[in-house]
C-alpha cells in the first residue's frame, strides 16, 4: 500500500457549486493524495454527490477549481481532457451498465474507444478485469440477467478497463445487502492495496467508512461545505464538534 | 483522431547469462499502452535463446498496470508450457500486489452462456412460436381491456375522467393542425390529379362526388388513424413501457389496483372519443381541399360544389365511416398500451415496443379496414 505517499492527486481548489440562487456549498478546499481512500461523508441534502460531479467534470464550478493528475477537470482542450478521462474510473450508483449490450461489451468499449488494441487483446483484458472483481464467465450476460451486486461489480470493471489511477464511486453500498456490501468494500480494499489507486468515495454508510476510508471529508448542509477532515476514528473518538459527534453517533443533526 | 500516442521506448529488456539459465531485466514502463510491443519482444527473445530456466528481473520496473501484469504473467505461462523453468526475482510489494490481483484461472473461464447462434430451422421454429405468443398475447390483452371497459361503463365513476380529458387534449386537440394539413393537402391532391382525366370528358363536375366518397369512406378514417398511430399510439407504449421499467406498474398492482383499469382504461376512451370527431374534421378538410381545386381551377362555383357532395353521400355511409375510425381507435390505443406493458428489460425494449406500436397498429387498421369494406358493400 502506497499510503504514505503525500503526492497529491486531486486537488479542489475554492470550489463553489450553486443551482440558481441555491447555494449547495462554498469555497470548498481539499487534497487527494496518491493511493488514498477518502470519503466523503454527510447527511442527505448536503451536497456530497454534487461534489462528485463536480470532482468527475460532470458540473461546472460557480467558482473555483478541481485538478485531477494536474489537469482542470473542466478543461476546453481536447487533448488534455482526453488524458484526463484515461486517467478517471466512475461507478455510478447503479452500475450504470449500458443495458443493450453484455457485459463483455460494456468493458470493451472504453478500450475500443482509447487504444489501438486488437480484438483478441481487448477480451483477454475483458476476462481478466472480469475474473478481478468475481465475475468470470459473465462476459455475455445482460446486465438485466445478474444481480444489483454484480452490476455494480461489473461497473467497477469498466470503471477499471483503462487501469486509471483514479476511480470515483457513487454510494457503492446503496441498495446492497449488508453482506454484498461488505464484499464490495473487501474489493475496494483489495484494488487498492494491489493497484494502488487513488479512490474517492462518496457514502453515508457508517460501517464501511471505517473499514475502507484512510481519511473523511464531512460536509454539512448547514455549514454549506466542509466541517471536518481526518481519520475516521479519531473523528470518533476526539471530535468536539457536535455536528461531528452527533453524525457518528447516528443523532439527528437539528 | 489517433487512439494512443505512438509507443515511445520507455521500457528496456536485457537479456543477462548464459545458454542454460537466462536472465531478463525488464525496467521502465508496462502498461496498456506498450502491450503490444513489450509482448512481441519478451516472445521473440524467448524463441532465439531458448534457455532451460527463465529468470524475469523486475527490479527495475517503474510503472505496472494491469494489462503490464498480463504480459508477464503470459510470459510465465508461454515458459512453463514449454518446459522451462520460471520464477520471477527482485518483485518490489507494489508489482506483487498488482501480480496477486490477477487470477489467471478467469482468463481461461469460458462464458456461462455461450455465443454459438441457433439453426437456421431452430431460429424459424423460434420465430413462428414468438409470434405465435404474441397473438395470444395481444387477444388475451384486448380481452381484458374490453372487460374493463365494460366495467368502466357500469361503473363510471371508477374512471378517472380527469386522465380521459388530458389524452382527449393529447391525442384529439393536439393533433388537429396535422390532421386538417394533411387532409387539405390530399384533398387537394386528389381533386387536381383527377380533374386533369375528368376534364377530358366534360365531367368536372364529378370531382366533387369523386372527392367526397373517397375521403369520407375510406381516405379520411385511414389517415386520421394513422397519424393518431403515429402521435399517441406511440406515446402510450413508451410511457407504460417506461413505467413497468420503473416498477411503476409494479407498484400499481400491489396496492391493489388494475393496471388496465388504471392507465389503459383512459387511454382508450379518450381515443375512442378522439379519432371519430378526428375523422369527421378531416373529412371537411379534405372536402374542403377539393372546393378549392373546383372553385379555382374547374369553374364550379362554390353552391355547385356542396351540393354536388351532399348528393353523393348517405348518412348511412358517415355513421359507418365514424364507427370504423371508433374500432380503429380501440386497436390503436389498445395496441399502444399492450406494446408498453410487454416492456422487459431497459431502454431498448421500451425503444422497441414504441415501434412495434405503430406497426402493429397500422397492420391491424389496414386488415379491420379490409373486413370493413366486404361487411359494409353487404349491408347496404
Amino acid at each position: 500500500m502506497i499510503i504514505s505517499d503525500k503526492t497529491p492527486v486531486i486537488l479542489v481548489e475554492g470550489l463553489t457549486a450553486r443551482f440558481g440562487d441555491d447555494v449547495i456549498f462554498e469555497n470548498v478546499n481539499f487534497q487527494v493524495y496518491r493511493g488514498e481512500i477518502l470519503v466523503i461523508l454527510g447527511g442527505s441534502g448536503c451536497g456530497k454527490s454534487t461534489l462528485l460531479k463536480h470532482m468527475i467534470g460532470l458540473y461546472r464550478p460557480a467558482a473555483g477549481r478541481v485538478l485531477v493528475n494536474g489537469v482542470d477537470v473542466n478543461t476546453d482542450d481536447d487533448k488534455e481532457l482526453r488524458r484526463l478521462r484515461m486517467g478517471i474510473g466512475v461507478l455510478f450508483q447503479s452500475g450504470a451498465l449500458f443495458g443493450s449490450m453484455t457485459l463483455a461489451e460494456n468493458l470493451a468499449l472504453p478500450l475500443q474507444e482509447y487504444t489501438d488494441l486488437s480484438p483478441a487483446d481487448i477480451e483477454l483484458i475483458v476476462k481478466m478485469k472480469l475474473g478481478l472483481v468475481q465475475l468470470a464467465g459473465y462476459e455475455n450476460h445482460l446486465p438485466s440477467e445478474i444481480s444489483g451486486g454484480m452490476k455494480k461489480r461489473a461497473g467497477l470493471a469498466r470503471a477499471m478497463a483503462l487501469d486509471p489511477n483514479v476511480l470515483f464511486f457513487d454510494e457503492p453500498s446503496a441498495g446492497l445487502d449488508p453482506i454484498t456490501s461488505v464484499e464490495l468494500d473487501n474489493l475496494i480494499n483489495s484494488i487498492n492495496a494491489g493497484m494502488g489507486t487513488t479512490m474517492v468515495i462518496v457514502t453515508h454508510e457508517l460501517e464501511s467508512i471505517f473499514s475502507i476510508a484512510h481519511r473523511v471529508v464531512i460536509l454539512d448542509k448547514g455549514a454549506r461545505g466542509i466541517i471536518a477532515m481526518g481519520d475516521p476514528r479519531d473523528l470518533q473518538e476526539h471530535s468536539q464538534d457536535p455536528r461531528v459527534v452527533n453524525f457518528f453517533n447516528r443523532k439527528p443533526m437539528h | 483522431m489517433s487512439k494512443t500516442a505512438p509507443p515511445q521506448q520507455d521500457h528496456t529488456i536485457r537479456v543477462a547469462g548464459e545458454k542454460g539459465e537466462v536472465t531478463l531485466a525488464v525496467s521502465g514502463r508496462l502498461a496498456l499502452e506498450n502491450l503490444n510491443v513489450v509482448r512481441t519482444e519478451i516472445q521473440g527473445l524467448l524463441s532465439q535463446i531458448a534457455p532451460a530456466r527463465l529468470a524475469v528481473d523486475l527490479a527495475g520496473v517503474e510503472y505496472l498496470d494491469s494489462a503490464g501484469a498480463l504480459v508477464l504473467l503470459e510470459v510465465e505461462g508461454a515458459a512453463r508450457a514449454r518446459n522451462i523453468a520460471f520464477s520471477f526475482v527482485n518483485l518490489t510489494p507494489e508489482v506483487q500486489g498488482i501480480l496477486d490481483l490477477i487470477d489467471p484461472a478467469a482468463l481461461s473461464t469460458p462464458p456461462l452462456i455461450s455465443e454459438k447462434t441457433p439453426a437456421l430451422l431452430e431460429q424459424v421454429g423460434e420465430a413462428s412460436l414468438r409470434i405465435w405468443r404474441d397473438l395470444v398475447q395481444v387477444m388475451t390483452f384486448l380481452g381484458e381491456l374490453l372487460l374493463a371497459l365494460a366495467y368502466s361503463l357500469l361503473h363510471p365513476r371508477s374512471v378517472r375522467w380527469g386522465e380521459v380529458f388530458f389524452y382527449l387534449k393529447r391525442a384529439g386537440v393536439d393533433g388537429l393542425p396535422i390532421v386538417g394539413l394533411i387532409s387539405l393537402l390530399l384533398g387537394l391532391i386528389i381533386a387536381f390529379m383527377s380533374s386533369l382525366q375528368l376534364k377530358q370528358f366534360g365531367a368536372n363536375i364529378y370531382v366533387a362526388s369523386l372527392l367526397a366518397i373517397a375521403m369520407v369512406k375510406e381516405l379520411g378514417p385511414i389517415m386520421t388513424a394513422i397519424l393518431v398511430a403515429g402521435r399517441s399510439g406511440s406515446a402510450f407504449a413508451a410511457e407504460i413501457g417506461t413505467m413497468v421499467v420503473n416498477e411503476e406498474v409494479d407498484a400499481l398492482v400491489s396496492m391493489g389496483f388494475d393496471p388496465v383499469r388504471f392507465l389503459a382504461v383512459p387511454k382508450v376512451l379518450a381515443t375512442v372519443v378522439a379519432v371519430p370527431l378526428l375523422t369527421l374534421y378531416a373529412d371537411l378538410f379534405g372536402i374542403l381541399g377539393g372546393m378549392i381545386v373546383g372553385v379555382v381551377g374547374l369553374d364550379l362555383t362554390v353552391f355547385t360544389y356542396i351540393s354536388e357532395t351532399q348528393k353523393s353521400l348517405d348518412l348511412f355511409e358517415i355513421v359507418s365511416s365514424l364507427v370504423k375510425a371508433g374500432v380503429f381507435a380501440v386497436l390503436i390505443a389498445g395496441i399502444g398500451c399492450q406494446r408498453g406493458f410487454q416492456v422487459r428489460g431497459g431502454a431498448q425494449s421500451v425503444g422497441a415496443a414504441t415501434t412495434s406500436a405503430v406497426v402493429a397498429a397500422i397492420f391491424l387498421i389496414i386488415v379491420t379496414d379490409s373486413a370493413f369494406a366486404i361487411v359494409l358493400h353487404y349491408i347496404q
